[in-house]
């Protein structure tokens, strides 16, 4: 690799990872076809925060922008991080499941309505506990539904990460893209720690957590389609190839045959590392 | 700190065997996961239960936990009786019977991807329901956080038995409190007054997710009037969704403490085509 090349290109990106929710979802569409749908006008404020001494937002931390992404109709839902995390509560959940029916309803008639998933979510807000997981089964049950039709693909850009029933609607996208910044896991780390112990997964060593959830080992093992760096056009690319694309012939979450084989195989007695997990995946990359 | 349960709920097993009676179990799956073909009503039926296995290999899944080999198994074992149904006009019910403490927590699991296994069993049922399957989940004991999404939750219908062991959660109470940096107490008090944070059953269904609450006499070792009541209300919910032409998730959407969800939906519907 030419340095110098990297260092020229390192000064013309663009952060996609410093925009907030609505911006990211700008940069995706085409300029003259970005509307947000149920927006912070029509003030749909979480119903169960105040009543917890929680100040709400008017959007509840979700973006609906709906338009075009070279020509094609998407609607790009944005999860804002910065608010509660990024944790999915009843309107925000509703907000995402309500679009994606809308867009797989679209497909039903004869229009091709795609959807990009901006994901930075640390999965149910506990303040709203049972409502989050309700509404996180429904967004599954979309994103299995319009992903019959057309492609359904996630970016997880970072800081927050994608955890929770949020990384089950990751594994469900027909493709996944992340940057190095990025995570993807189930249990956030100060959970795993709660459950299982320090030995097990400790929460404040942060070189190992990215060594295993972070974005690049999600890619290597071929848990995300592509990892990207941190520019708003390499990544709208990339997203722009996959709608292209159409539905990957196999998606990931449909090869249980390959996955069982491999776990057969497995030394379940060796404690995990970035290492044991790529060597896990190692034949996925070599096929 | 480590929150293993002393004495790992048996229900699963009980009410799989309660249901399926003398029907033998399917091979090729791990102990963890059993499944059995049997009927309903004289229909054929598909029942699978998530369920403890002392010797399972992944050592955080030995309690009833969906880890990474039950998710996988679970889409596996959901995905052969789609398959093997494709070309029929009735096809088999498949009967989730929930009893999940959670899903597992362990470096090994977050290292090979379990929320990539979980994904495969959601999609699995999820996509049996579209492919025109009954889907009916019976919760038994707990259903919490992302074992029941990748076991149950993507159900047509959603029946438990109305008892104080039936629990729907996103998160244990203990582990729930640490990271909303409140103490169990407080959070208890909280659920108190706010029905989605609340443990018990009761709450959950004011959240509308529940078609039917039975009220079984002895859930822990179920008798034959107990096992009659379960089996007329798993018919019942057959013929719903045989007359309901949607095979979607709506029917959820009507609960008392379920309105913000209706109202999105409401304007997005409204939105969407301007």
């Amino acid at each position: 690799m030419n340095h110098q090349q990297t260092i020229e290109q390192l000064l013309h990106y663009q952060s996609f990872i410093e925009l907030t929710a609505r911006e990211r979802t700008r940069q995706l569409l085409d300029a003259d076809s970005w509307r947000e749908l149920a927006g912070p006008f029509e003030r749909l404020y979480s119903p169960w925060l105040a009543a917890q001494g929680i100040v709400a937002q008017a959007d509840d931390g979700v973006v609906v922008a709906k338009g075009r992404l070279a020509g094609q109709p998407v609607v790009v839902l944005a999860v804002e991080g910065g608010f509660q995390g990024g944790s999915m509560g009843e309107v925000g959940g509703a907000k995402l499941a309500g679009a994606l029916e809308q867009a797989a309803a679209d497909n039903r008639h004869g229009i091709p309505t795609a959807a990009v998933l901006l994901l930075e979510t640390g999965g149910v807000r506990l303040q709203e506990a049972n409502l989050g997981l309700a509404a996180i089964a429904d967004i599954h049950a979309a994103i299995v539904d319009l992903g019959r039709y057309q492609p359904v693909i996630g970016v997880i850009a970072g800081p927050v990460g994608c955890f929770g029933g949020m990384s089950i609607a990751a594994g469900l996208c027909s493709y996944l893209v992340v940057t190095r910044e990025a995570r993807l896991g189930l249990n956030g780390p100060q959970v795993i720690e709660q459950e299982a112990g320090a030995d097990e997964y400790d929460n404040r060593d942060r070189p190992f957590i990215w060594s295993l959830s972070g974005g690049e080992q999600r890619q290597h093992c071929d848990l995300a389609d592509a990892c990207l760096p941190d520019d708003c056009d390499t990544i709208r690319d990339q997203v722009q190839r996959y709608l292209a694309q159409g539905l990957p012939a196999t998606p990931r979450h449909q090869r249980h045959d390959w996955y069982l084989q491999r776990l057969a195989a497995m030394d379940t007695t060796q404690q995990a590392d970035a290492s044991t997990a790529r060597h896990f995946f190692l034949p996925e990359r070599s096929a | 700190m480590t929150q293993t349960p002393s004495r790992p709920s048996q229900r699963g097993h009980i009410w799989l065997h309660a249901l399926c009676g003398d029907s033998p179990l399917q091979a090729g799956h791990p102990p963890s996961l059993l499944v059995c073909d049997s009927s309903l009503n004289g229909m054929p039926a598909r029942y699978l239960a998530v369920v403890t296995d002392p010797d399972n290999p992944l050592p955080r899944a030995r309690h009833g936990e969906v880890g990474l080999l039950e998710g996988w198994s679970l889409a596996h074992a959901v995905r052969d009786a789609v398959q093997a149904d494709a070309g029929l006009q009735h096809k088999r019910a498949i009967i989730a019977i929930i009893d999940v403490p959670s899903q597992a927590y362990g470096r090994r699991e977050e290292a090979y991807g379990i929320h990539q296994s979980l994904a495969s069993a959601a999609a699995a049922y999820a996509e049996a329901r579209l492919a025109g399957h009954a889907v009916i989940g019976l919760i038994v004991g707990k259903a919490m956080s992302g074992g029941f999404l990748a076991h149950g939750y993507q159900a047509n219908r959603l029946l438990a038995l109305d008892d104080e062991d039936v629990m729907v959660h996103a998160m244990g109470k203990e582990a729930a409190a640490r990271i909303t940096l409140r103490s169990v107490a407080a959070l208890e008090n909280l659920a108190a007054s706010i029905p989605p944070m609340a443990y018990d059953i009761h709450s959950y269904a004011s959240l509308g997710m529940l078609w039917r609450l039975l009220k079984v006499n002895r859930p822990d070792q179920p008798d034959a009037a107990d096992v009659d009541l379960v089996n007329t209300a798993l018919t019942a919910a057959l013929t719903e969704i045989a007359s309901d032409s949607s095979c979607g998730l709506e029917n959820r959407l009507h609960g008392e403490n379920r309105s913000m969800s209706r109202r999105v939906r409401q304007l997005l519907q409204q939105q969407w085509q301007d």
